[in-house]
């Protein structure tokens, strides 16, 4: 469904991506997995329109996204949950998930705030809190839940475990796996290797921008180098 | 000291200084708004504020000159003008960004900022330019309206003109519908999403540059309407009398708190009772050692002693810092 070819970034001097390639299949978590700075939130940003690509290709179902304004390509069905979750501070819980929605003016939009409030219980309680005063595994679950209010065909989540307690990360992994199974497409990028070759079905690991490994999450939790790197070994 | 007097003049000071302060409020919730979106202070304002008042003017002299002014109902040509300095004042707001700001969005900041000082004073040779071919005179006076001079004489030492009540309840429904507009619509809450965090905005789908066109349009507009209601109540205008009540209203949005929209309103009205009350009052109290000239030096130490003790400004802090 996502396809990225030979794709290359920049910022100024700095080459952040040199001829990344992947590939994500419809209703597949596919993880994006490497160690700081290697370019895998570049790579997210690349393809929801963020930062420009400087060359290679970008195509959900066939359709190229390069040169696609952000705001045009969520229409397209991506929605991206940048690292640091990036909710609306000021806004309340309510108007975060309606956000979520803008774009849209089709009649689900209700049935998907139901959907997101039986995902997340706690965000129905907190519906008229201003987002900014929830706590943090709650504004992840806000932004993951902004992010599902477009939609989308495919979801982008960046580092959705960062800045969580253990036993909220297995939450978060649970309802992406839920989500997954509900039919959404997923990349996921995350520091936390074990935890997201648990749920993906397949991986990729970025170092310095290229692809250094590929495979199915088995092949990837079993292979020596990234259980050294990036799994503590 | 006549007490009996300083307590008389008490209420029309009160009504002079809201009147003033309601105008500030609408100059600086432009300034307020477009800070809010972009961090930027548009200098372009003040001139976009005196082209509403310009648009009123000249539909004025059209109807008078047409003959028509007398016979149709005051309300009816106060709404048409403040329609009429809305649209074209919102919708040259919207321009000048579209040419002058939006190329140098990701210039160093002093850049559009020199940017806007040019199209202030473009704008400012352009009224004159244009008044000084169409009219061969750029000082302009507003033709009165017969209703709007009519006075209620309430009490010995106050007395309401219909002008007045005009200027407060046109401010007032104008803040009102702003109000309601960013706080309770979905445009009004994507903009300030986007005021918030631009990149996550444009990522759920907000079309960034659309929201500050058209923050840009409504602050722009709310500047027109607070022209007509300038020429309305002080009668004469230039091509340059923007410039000194758009400073004042820009530090009324500093003092309740750049980027606040309740601030601008609060800072404004504050602005205005201070103000009025120092021209009033400082001769009287002082034994005439410092006449009412001393009003803006009055007015701007204690902006400057409230902004020492609260530099966010009035508001600043309990909306911006929330979370
Ligand atoms: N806006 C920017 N300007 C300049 N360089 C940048 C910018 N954003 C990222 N980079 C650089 O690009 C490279 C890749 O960054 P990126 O954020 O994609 O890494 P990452 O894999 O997401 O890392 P992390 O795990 O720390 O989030 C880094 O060297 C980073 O310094
Ligand atoms: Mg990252």
């Amino acid at each position: 469904m996502l396809r990225v070819e030979a794709l290359e970034v920049a910022y100024g001097a700095i080459r952040a991506l040199k001829g990344v390639a992947l590939e994500v299949g419809r209703g597949q978590i596919v993880a994006l997995l490497g160690s700081n700075g290697a370019g895998k939130s570049t790579t997210l940003k690349t393809i929801s329109g963020l930062v420009p690509a400087a060359r290679g290709t970008i195509t959900l179902d066939g359709e190229s996204l390069v040169g696609v304004p952000p705001h045009a390509i969520a229409l397209r069905g991506i929605a991206h949950v940048p690292e640091g979750r990036r909710i609306f501070n000021r806004l309340t819980v309510r108007e975060n998930l309606m956000m979520g929605a803008y774009p849209r003016r089709d009649p689900g939009v209700a049935e998907d705030l139901d959907r997101v409030f039986a995902l997340f219980p706690r965000l129905e309680e907190r519906i008229t809190q201003v987002a900014g005063t929830l706590s943090g595994g709650e504004q992840q679950m806000l932004a993951i839940g902004r992010a599902l209010m477009l939609h989308p065909r495919l979801l982008l989540l960046d580092e959705p475990s960062m800045g969580l307690a253990p036993v909220l990360v297995e939450q978060i992994f649970a309802t992406i796996d839920d989500i997954n199974r509900q039919g959404m497409t997923i990349l996921l990028v995350e520091q936390n290797a074990a935890m997201a070759l648990g749920i993906a079905h397949r991986g990729y690991v970025l170092e310095t921008g290229t692809i250094a490994l590929a495979g199915t999450a088995e092949e990837l939790a079993g292979n020596a180098d990234v259980r050294r790197a990036y799994l503590g070994e | 000291m006549d007490l009996p007097l300083l307590i008389g003049i008490f209420p029309q000071v009160l009504l002079d200084g809201l009147i003033l302060g309601f105008m500030y409020a609408l100059i600086a919730l432009g300034y307020t708004m477009v800070y809010g979106v972009l961090e930027f202070i548009n200098f372009a304002h003040s001139e976009i504020f005196i082209v509403g008042a310009f648009v009123g003017v000249e539909i004025l002299l059209g109807l008078k000159g047409a003959g028509w002014l007398e016979s149709l109902p005051w309300p009816l040509v106060l709404l048409l003008l403040l329609v009429a300095a809305m649209a074209v004042s919102g919708l040259l707001a919207a321009a000048v960004e579209r040419v002058a700001y939006r190329p140098l969005r990701s210039a160093p900041r002093l850049i559009p900022l020199i940017s806007a000082i040019g199209v202030s004073f473009f704008l400012q040779d352009l009224i004159r330019l244009v008044e000084s071919v169409w009219r061969n005179a750029f000082n302009l006076v507003y033709p009165t309206l017969d209703g709007l001079n009519h006075r209620f004489e309430l009490t010995e030492t106050l007395d309401v003109s219909v002008k007045s009540l005009v200027v407060i309840v046109a401010a007032l429904a104008m803040l009102w519908v702003l109000h309601m507009l960013v706080n309770r619509t979905k445009i009004g809450t994507a903009v300030r999403a986007v005021a918030e965090d631009q990149a996550a905005a444009s990522l759920v789908g907000i079309d960034v540059n659309r929201i500050i066109s058209l923050t840009f349009l409504i602050g722009g507009a709310m500047g027109g309407a607070a022209g007509v209601l300038f020429g309305v109540q002080y009668g004469l205008i230039n091509p340059y009398s923007g410039f000194i009540p758009g400073l004042k209203a820009f530090t009324a949005a500093v003092l309740g708190g750049i980027g606040n929209i309740p601030g601008a309103m609060v800072g404004g009205i504050v602005l205005g009772l201070l103000e009025a009350f120092a021209a009033s009052y400082l001769g009287l109290l002082t034994g005439g050692a410092f006449g009412a000239e001393y009003k803006d030096i009055f007015a701007f130490s204690v902006l400057i002693l409230i902004l020492v003790f609260r530099p966010k400004g009035l508001l600043g802090e309990i909306v911006r810092e929330r979370a």
